[in-house]
């Protein structure tokens, strides 16, 4: 049953990437993401693909602005210090209508942090990251398969969308080692007429720009996106559920935290509490429908979160507050155990009605 | 395994060297007195012979690393006592090295003394089911890499095929023959197999030498 490989979580990401067509990466090296960069450096020049280490992340998100303006599957990747650098490139791909991959391997913040785990660029990620009115599509890996998977799927809704994927992991997951299958089905780009690929004196200039001085126009140009979004909202929401259907206490959480509140959830089961566990795997759109479900049933939601609370908003507005929404986190670093979460379960289970 | 002085653990990153090198480290413990684990990685922060420390002391085995491994402090730096491994001969060492060529490169400033000396292994560890080592030439590519980084050549092979959790015994067995195809094309011998405790009393059989571990590390 070999068919598989035993993959860092950084890995995966970089192996999948290459599986998904994309010929270019720029990077900056930071922890806990550098695998990426490394994995990269051996592998790209084999396979004709250009790995560039720039001099800074925000040359490097500039570097993905050109690659993608030519049409071609790009990526960076960096951690949270890191991808702030990259959030006016992020905000400029957004009104460029560009398609990329950007991958977030979070750690400890503010400032500089530490090198530990940590989801609290939740806020930067779901909200835009950059200045304006934009989306990325967030995705949340709580696996090294996942790891590779939503890399695969996040280039094709980039192209679909012609706008930024994001990855968003964190230390934990580009750190793991786990087997890992690579048998993907890779959708094609789609033809990309808009690229500045070159008129051979055959066409018009493409432009691609987001610079719009006619105040009517940009607005139209913002309406267009957030009809596209719409789309996205009602077509590309993922999410997997544990145990909700008859469950008391709803805990909400993703990446590695879910795997923490899975554990936690089988040992309150044990104990004859009904829990279940709601994971979005699209951070952005959020998955607002099985929370709205599942407050027409449950006694309260648990949001269990490496950081001070950030997802815990989207899942109050998600549930329409006809739950009260507790918080059960670590920060800067930490990671929840399933005790902690398991007595948070017990706490809120008891203290409800 | 008969061990030597100094047995050097070298491979690709996620090879699987701080798992043997901890259980060797431990195995030794049980036969002699003064055995110490080198934890020279200067390439990773995560995941490291250090991380043991509790385990080594409860053993008696003196840990020889950076003040800086494991403090969360990114900085690849050596140990203030690096030179107890070749001046203290009454010291039975295993040297866990930091992954690649860039990892080995630790290694280099003690080569010569090393090779003077002459009372080492340095082992190679391999991992079929690792993306960048999946057949003989790529796993010898970077044997090359790692020997040109540190200026000491292998004497064997570590096989350490693994999927972590999932292993199989199968999955072992399978592996011998990327094992053999190795040590063929290298001229180097497999000195050791490795595997998960669990899978030791199926495959001890089979398979010799072979080395059960406690993993270091557990799964989330």
């Amino acid at each position: 049953m070999s068919e598989k490989i035993l993959m860092k979580g950084n890995e995966a990401i970089a192996e999948a990437a290459i599986i998904a067509g994309c010929r270019h990466y720029f990077g900056y090296p930071i922890t806990p993401q550098t695998e990426i960069a490394a994995y990269m450096a051996k592998k790209m020049p084999k396979i004709g693909g250009c790995f560039l280490q720039a001099e800074s992340e925000i040359a490097a998100i500039n570097m993905v602005y050109g690659v993608a303006s030519a049409g071609k599957r790009v990526m960076t990747s960096s951690s949270s210090p890191g991808v702030s650098l990259k959030g006016e490139g992020l905000s400029y791909l957004a009104g460029s209508d560009l398609p990329s991959l950007i991958v977030n391997v979070q750690r400890g913040g503010p400032g500089l942090g530490g090198i530990q785990p940590s989801q609290s660029d939740y806020f930067q990620s779901t909200r835009g990251g950059g200045h304006g009115d934009y989306h990325m599509i967030v995705l949340a890996p709580a696996s090294v398969q996942e790891m590779a998977q939503l890399t695969v799927k996040g280039f094709e809704l980039a192209d679909t969308y012609r706008m930024t994927s994001m990855i968003l992991a964190d230390g934990t997951m580009g750190q793991m080692m786990e087997p890992v299958s690579l048998d993907f089905d890779v959708k094609p780009a789609p033809e990309k007429p808009w690229a500045t690929t070159g008129t051979q004196m055959a066409r018009e200039h493409n432009i691609v720009n987001s610079l719009s001085l006619v105040p009517e126009e940009l607005e139209q140009f913002n309406f267009a996106r957030y009809d596209r979004y719409k789309i996205i909202e009602e077509n590309e929401t993922m999410y997997e559920e544990y145990m909700v259907e008859d469950a008391d206490i709803v805990l909400a959480a993703f990446g590695i935290a879910a795997r923490v509140s899975k554990n936690a959830v089988d040992e309150a089961r044990k104990m004859g509490i009904k829990a279940g566990l709601i994971r979005p795997i699209t951070l952005w759109p959020f998955p607002k429908a099985p929370f709205k479900a599942a407050a027409d049933h449950c006694k309260a939601f648990i949001s269990v979160e490496l950081s001070m609370g950030q997802m815990i908003e989207d899942v109050r507005l998600a549930s329409e507050c006809k739950r009260s929404v507790y918080l059960c986190n670590r920060a800067g670093g930490m990671i929840p155990d399933p005790k902690q979460v398991l007595d948070s379960i017990i706490k809120v289970n008891g203290g409800n009605e | 395994m008969n061990y030597k002085r100094l047995t050097i653990l070298c491979g690709h990153y996620g090879s699987g060297k701080t798992n043997i090198a901890v259980n060797m480290a431990f195995e030794l413990a049980e036969q002699r007195k003064n055995v110490a684990v080198a934890d020279l990685d200067i390439v990773n922060p995560y995941f490291r012979s250090k991380d043991s420390d509790k385990e080594f002391e409860e053993k008696g085995i003196r840990l020889i690393c950076s003040d800086f491994a494991s403090s969360n402090v990114d900085l690849p730096s050596m140990p203030a006592d690096l030179y107890s491994i070749t001046d203290d001969k009454e010291l039975t060492v295993v040297l866990d090295i930091g992954g690649d060529d860039r990892g080995a490169l630790a290694l280099g400033r003690l080569s010569e003394l090393i090779k003077s000396e002459n009372d080492y292994e340095m082992l190679m560890v391999i991992n079929k089911f690792r993306p960048l080592t999946p057949d003989a030439d790529s796993t010898i590519e970077v044997m090359r890499e790692i020997e040109g980084a540190c200026g000491i050549p292998f004497t064997g092979i570590i096989n350490n095929s693994n999927l972590a959790e999932e292993t199989t015994a199968e999955d072992v067995l399978s592996s011998m023959k990327y094992a053999d195809e190795v040590s063929q094309k290298s001229g180097l011998p497999v000195a050791l197999t490795t595997v998960k405790e669990s899978l030791y009393d199926d495959l001890k059989d089979q398979i010799s030498p072979l080395m059960g571990m406690v993993l270091q590390k557990k799964p989330i």
